[in-house]
């Protein structure tokens, strides 16, 4: 028995140094370099995915890294990882390494630079990562903009259940306001439609305007937070979780019986203006206002208010005016991300947005990690691949999420990234010469 | 004209009497203490000074303004700051932010501001974070700043709960036990602080203290309370002599 575990120990520091060399081999590659590769791997795949796909046997193009085939035909298994080497981690790994000191250099240029010219230029390059990967097919088309839209979500619920500390259950509500008001605001001013008439403006002018509704869908949703706000901050407790749960069933009731706009068969013919480049700006700017909120003096109030309220008043700190903003903030952005959502599936209903909806976002934000932007977009990726990659194991995918989700109850009881600043200026810094003498000053004293 | 006068200030919790007509005068530069027994009312008249409860009768007035019904954070940001007894820290903050938020209510960069990263913002971030860091110097923990208070020894976090109730810019600064729980050492740095503060700040000081050495040692003058109400008030060698402090709260000498 000593034995094999001091050889399992031995494998365990085996792997450990492994990780370490590959950390270190990696670990002078910027962020540039990584989307570089990712470029270079999504071309890649236009240019040769279905070739490669047809000679190594398997049916169709993989379309999400290959769960979707592996998982309905195992032996498929090695080709499948063949194609997953051959098209991602090989030309990512590739490219990212061997163009590292081009993109140091690029990087460091770029961050002398205003920090928003550099910023801008890396999501120009996500973004197209992204449109290239979606042109293979639709169904990526339509996971990548639900993925942008559940990031929202799962951010704006993070201002409020982790930044605040305060457990609210009314976020498929603030969707559903949010979709419903935008909806009704394209539908009735650009569609000819049978619920609300003839189009009162030209279609051409809606893609313009079609900010201003998802605009007045956040408002929508804000001012229904206003109903939750006043009477539940008044004290701590468990009243805020109360009045919101009640506040989502209300939303949906009252939807149902609202004719006006459909009623339980909810509202459809949605213009299709949510397309992935609308998606991914809302979605960037939603990141970056909540980020710049949390990381802001009047935002980490939150952070006081949650930890002691008390101290808080006493260092000046205007609780309930903090407590509000947040929640109104957070009411806004499910707001918008609600209208986006009803403009890409084209088609609301009140039953999208009940208990089960609840569940997803909640879980979305404890997955990923409390009080942490960069977990809320972990969660909010990791939580809708994973639901969709499991898509074909039917109702066991019910039991293994929430098993997942209870290990990481288990292990890391906060999520996956909890309490960390998103600090876009570090995630942007070339990473060379710098780190290197960092590491030999470390080795030195 | 005094900094800070209360007058017949009365408070009940309920049937129970707390504070029995308080009358207290504060003029600019002082250092006041109050002492008494566990349970006196110490800390519930500071509670009641800083607007956490709000007095059943009486008048407080700061600077000749009133200030009863005001909610803490304004009693707080016209220039009453506090520490507490039992440190409430931000326990997922670092220090450089607990000393940063206590300058809240003097950023003028509003919300949009907050939720745009304007320019103002990042000016007005900065200084607030100078005038931070400054003050971690002068109560000696600038090499802390980036730490979570947590992680923290007692003595530092004392020290953080000051710099933080100094960055509100009080007038009047209120210590409620400053010293509980620190030995020695840290009690003589402590000390040093408070007389830094008192003189380069010109800072005026309401302590509440248990250890007579500390009392004595910085107040001008003396209250000493006894089930919520004064018994005796005076500078420190008249408390120490007065025969009711001695029987009620300081205790005599054993006579051999």
């Amino acid at each position: 028995m000593g034995v094999t575990t001091r050889t399992s120990l031995r494998r365990a520091r085996g792997i450990g140094q492994l990780r370490g060399k590959i950390g270190s081999y990696f670990s002078r590659v910027p962020l540039l370099g990584w989307l570089v590769g990712a470029l270079t791997a999504v071309v890649l795949e236009i240019l040769a995915g279905a070739q490669l796909a047809s000679v190594l046997g398997l049916p169709k193009l993989p379309v999400l890294f290959g769960f979707d085939t592996v998982l309905k035909a195992p032996v498929l298994i090695p080709s499948t990882l063949l194609y997953v080497l051959l098209i991602y981690i090989l030309p990512v790994a590739i490219v990212a390494r061997s163009t590292a000191t081009l993109a140091n250099r690029l990087a460091a240029k770029l961050f002398e630079l205003p920090m928003w010219v550099s910023a801008l230029a890396h999501l120009i390059l996500l973004y197209g990562i992204l449109q290239l990967w979606c042109e293979l097919s639709d169904y990526r088309l339509l996971l990548a903009r639900l993925i942008l839209i559940a990031i929202m979500i799962t951010l704006s619920l993070n201002v409020v259940n982790g930044y605040m500390g305060e457990f609210s259950c009314s976020h498929p509500g603030f969707m559903a306001l949010g979709a419903y008001a935008a909806s009704v605001f394209t539908v009735s001013l650009f569609v000819n439609d049978n619920l609300f008439g003839a189009a009162i403006l030209p279609a051409a002018l809606g893609p313009f305007l079609f900010p201003i509704g998802l605009i007045f869908g956040g408002i929508m949703a804000a001012v229904g937070a206003v109903l939750v706000a006043v009477p539940s901050f008044r004290t701590r407790g468990d009243y805020l979780a109360i009045i919101s749960l009640a506040f989502m069933f209300i939303v949906k009731s009252l939807i149902e019986n609202l004719e006006v706009v459909g009623g339980p068969r909810g509202l459809s013919s949605q213009p299709n203006w949510a397309n992935l480049p609308t998606v991914f700006v809302w979605t960037v700017l939603c990141v970056w206002t909540v980020n710049n909120f949390v990381n802001s003096t009047m935002g980490k109030a939150l952070n006081a208010v949650r930890d002691d309220e008390i101290a808080a008043e006493a260092m000046t700190v205007n609780t309930q005016r903090t407590k509000f903003v947040a929640f109104l903030f957070a009411a806004f952005w499910a707001g918008v991300a609600g209208g986006l959502f009803a403009h890409v599936l084209r088609y609301v209903n009140p039953g999208t947005f009940g208990i089960q909806k609840l569940a997803e976002v909640l879980a979305m934000v404890y997955f990923g990690g409390l009080n942490s932007v960069l977990g809320s977009i972990v969660g909010a990726v990791g939580f809708n691949l994973l639901s969709e990659a499991l898509r074909p194991l039917e109702i066991f995918k019910w039991i293994i999420i929430p098993l997942l989700l209870i290990l990481t109850m288990i292990f890391r009881p906060t999520g996956l990234i909890a309490f960390r600043t998103f600090d876009v200026r570090n995630l942007l810094r070339p990473k060379g010469k710098s780190e290197e003498e960092g590491d030999h000053g470390d080795t030195t004293s | 004209m005094a900094i800070l006068q209360v007058e017949h200030m009365t408070h009940y919790f309920g049937g129970l009497r707390a504070v029995h007509d308080y009358n207290l005068q504060i003029e600019r530069g002082q250092i006041r203490g109050l002492i008494g027994p566990n349970g006196a009312g110490k800390t519930t008249i500071f509670n009641l000074l800083t607007g956490i409860h709000r007095p059943t009768e009486g008048k407080i007035t700061l600077d000749g303004v009133n200030i009863v019904g005001l909610p803490p954070h304004q009693i707080a940001s016209k220039g009453l700051g506090r520490t507490f007894q039992n440190l409430r820290l931000w326990r997922h903050m670092t220090v450089l932010e607990h000393v940063k938020q206590a300058r809240y209510s003097k950023l003028g960069y509003g919300l949009m501001g907050a939720f745009f990263g304007t320019s103002r913002r990042n000016q007005e971030e900065a200084e607030n974070e100078q005038i931070a860091l400054d003050l971690l110097d002068l109560v000696g923990i600038r090499h802390l700043a980036d730490h979570v208070v947590t992680n923290l020894p007692y003595g530092a976090q004392r020290k953080v709960e000051t710099a933080r109730a100094l960055a509100t810019e009080p007038k009047i600064l209120f210590l409620d036990e400053p010293t509980a729980g620190m030995n020695p050492e840290e009690l003589i740095e402590m000390v040093r602080i408070f007389r830094r503060v008192h003189e380069e700040l010109g800072l005026t000081i309401f302590l509440i203290e248990h250890r007579m050495k500390v009392v004595m040692e910085l107040c001008d003058m003396i209250q000493t309370l006894v089930f919520g109400a004064v018994i005796a008030e005076g500078t420190p060698d008249e408390i120490r002599s007065n025969p009711a402090v001695i029987d009620a709260y300081l205790g005599k000498e054993v006579e051999t």
